[in-house]
């Protein structure tokens, strides 16, 4: 009987294995000539040049100092660092024997044209849902670009995470094809918004928490998610901005990067930034309202907190000086030195620029940001503030933009944790954080493995 | 009052913690190397080394540097005896208006501390910080090579 039992069980795991494999394996597509420039139409690769930014392929795409799109970017991810690949038309090192069809696989299924499972990294779990059309006019415009000769080089996966056949697995448990279905009940510009936000840019790739196994965690969508060492504040009703956001400040911070009473775009935000700069507007705004109505109206008590840090700030503004929240209690176990010897460092370092009008110089710095507004000060974790101080913000070359010096080498370890410890106790009504120096010394790490 | 040691000398500085050292040097100890530019850290005319890193002197506050080692263009070398950064500034013409150069040396002297031979692409990464507004950008990326030379010289005369 027993003997029987193993004998079935065994039978049903060869068979479970033989169909894993087989819905694992995918067929090579055949290699074509790579198509002449002339087969496409201006419209198309012009079009194609709009949805390529809004997908933010360079971002990944595209290495420091390097050719646009011929790969080699790190992404360190928590099992490893993944290589984006080459997307320009090179015949042996990029895609230019890639198919339309090739190509759409990859997008919507995530394989590539030799049938290789790809990694996850390439949010195709977003991209499954780009229009044909769409689709077609990515290719277009990368087809068109410059062919750049240039091998990724290997990634470097933990065991058994470097078995590429084992993705089919992820996908069996998280990969959701559905499509977006539109929402007669919201306006087309929602609707819009929506395909856009979440298929080709894929917003909540970085702004939903990741499981375990770096799968999204659909029930937590845009409930803020962490990468490249930074966190991706929360778009839901969680969001901890201390003025709620609007449409319109969505659509000026998309745009231009800051937003006059929230933040100034920084870390990985940036290069979403500087792709959406030629967007048209209507499409920015269309992800606007898209991601406005996913926060949610903000209930009363909050718009009233917001109101009164405005407030704040433009008496700030005007008298100089501290917009720190007036506080009866500390709450936290930081000790009162450390918080003494952070506002002494805020006092000689940000409020030359963030204090406004109290300042020594006289040189007028009118757009920095009252940290009264900071949505970095108010998050669960002090990743961001700690990287913002310490590099700082500065635009791409040649681009304008806001500008910040970073303090790696005027402030110690300590003297950061002091001044992050200060900022929160005084700026923020959320208790104190309890990992700042770790963070800081983690951050530092980062920095210097860049460097 | 706050203890400052400044080009191997130490300075007892009676002023309020949060000053910042680029006012402590200038109205407190005399040392009138380094210049305001924009009291902001965006153009770096103020840089000077702390432990050997380039540091602007303008939004640092001298509570932060009780037991750290300052050194400014003063303690580069003298008029009669500039020291190797000097020297090469001084052969390549590097100075326009000449506002920028000091803070332009302190930041070349904190590389070549640190890498005795970077490339070029280093050296314009490191000064990427300090602006000249008279545009002498590029004798002072020449003037930064021809230290790296000079260094190397007086390194091997012992």
């Amino acid at each position: 009987m027993i003997r029987r039992l193993v004998v079935v069980l065994l039978l049903v795991l060869a068979v479970a294995g033989i169909a894993f494999f087989a819905s694992a394996w995918r067929p090579r597509m055949p290699a074509i000539d790579t198509p002449l420039r002339s087969s496409f139409d201006a419209a198309s690769i012009q079009r194609g040049a709009v949805l390529t930014a809004i997908g933010g392929c360079a971002s990944c795409h595209t290495a420091p100092n390097s050719k646009a799109y011929a790969g080699g970017l790190p992404l360190e991810t928590p099992f490893g660092t993944i290589y984006a690949t080459n997307i320009t038309p090179e015949r042996e090192t990029g895609i230019g024997r890639w198919s339309l069809a090739a190509f759409v696989r990859a997008m919507r299924e995530g394989v590539d044209r030799d049938g290789r499972q790809l990694y996850p990294a390439f949010p195709y779990d977003h991209f499954t849902h780009v229009a044909d059309e769409d689709l077609r006019a990515i290719y277009t415009y990368l087809m068109t670009r410059e062919p750049i000769r240039a091998e990724a080089p290997r990634n470097d996966l933990v065991f058994p995470l470097n078995v590429r056949m084992l993705i089919e697995g992820w996908k069996l448990l998280y990969f959701d094809h559905a499509p977006i279905r539109p929402d007669a009940t919201q306006s087309a510009e929602w609707n819009r918004g929506a395909y856009l936000a979440e298929g080709l840019g894929h917003c909540g790739s970085c702004h939903t928490p990741r499981n375990f196994l770096g799968a999204l965690k659909k029930r937590r969508h845009y409930a803020g998610g962490d990468i490249e060492g930074w966190h991706a504040p929360a778009l839901d009703a969680s969001s901890r901005a201390p003025v709620p956001w609007t449409v319109d400040a969505l659509q000026q911070y998309l745009k231009r990067g800051v937003s006059n009473v929230h933040e100034v775009s920084a870390g990985p935000m940036t290069r979403v930034i500087h792709n959406l700069a030629v967007v048209p507007d209507e499409e920015v705004r269309a992800i606007a309202t898209y991601i406005a109505s996913n926060m949610g109206a903000p209930e009363q008590a909050r718009e009233e907190r917001g109101k009164e840090a405005l407030i704040r700030a433009r008496s700030a503004a005007e008298k100089g000086g501290d917009a720190g929240i007036q506080k009866l209690t500390t709450g936290g176990q930081q000790s009162e030195t450390t918080i003494q010897d952070g506002r002494v460092i805020y006092e000689g370092t940000c409020m030359l620029c963030h204090g406004a009008a109290q300042r020594t110089t006289g040189a007028p710095s009118r757009d920095a940001l009252n940290l009264g507004l900071s949505t970095s000060i108010q998050l669960g974790t002090p990743v961001n503030l700690i990287r913002i101080v310490l590099q700082g913000m500065a635009p791409p070359d040649g681009e304008s933009g806001p500008f910040m010096p970073g303090f790696s080498t005027e402030l110690t370890d300590e003297q950061l944790v002091s001044l992050v410890t200060y900022l929160r106790s005084d700026f923020s009504d959320h208790p104190a954080w309890q990992n700042v120096a770790r963070e800081v010394r983690r951050a530092r790490q980062s920095l210097a493995r860049m460097d | 009052m706050i203890v400052l040691n400044v080009n191997g000398r130490e300075y007892q500085v009676d002023a309020a913690v949060s000053t910042p050292l680029l006012y402590a040097l200038r109205d407190y100890l005399q040392l009138n190397g380094a210049k305001f530019g924009c009291g902001l850290g965006q153009c770096g005319a103020c840089t000077v080394m702390v432990d050997g890193k380039p540091v602007l002197s303008c939004i640092t506050p001298i509570s932060v540097l009780s037991g750290r080692r300052i050194k400014t263009i003063e303690g580069l070398g003298t008029i009669d005896n500039p020291g190797p950064v000097q020297r090469a500034f001084i052969d390549e013409q590097a100075a326009q208006c000449g506002y920028c150069i000091p803070g332009m040396m302190m930041r070349a002297q904190a590389l070549l501390e640190a890498n005795p031979a970077p490339s070029k692409a280093d050296i314009r990464r490191h000064m990427n910080a300090n602006l000249c507004r008279c545009g002498t950008h590029m004798r002072i990326l020449r003037a930064v090579e021809r230290a790296v030379g000079y260094l190397k010289n007086d390194r091997s005369a012992g």
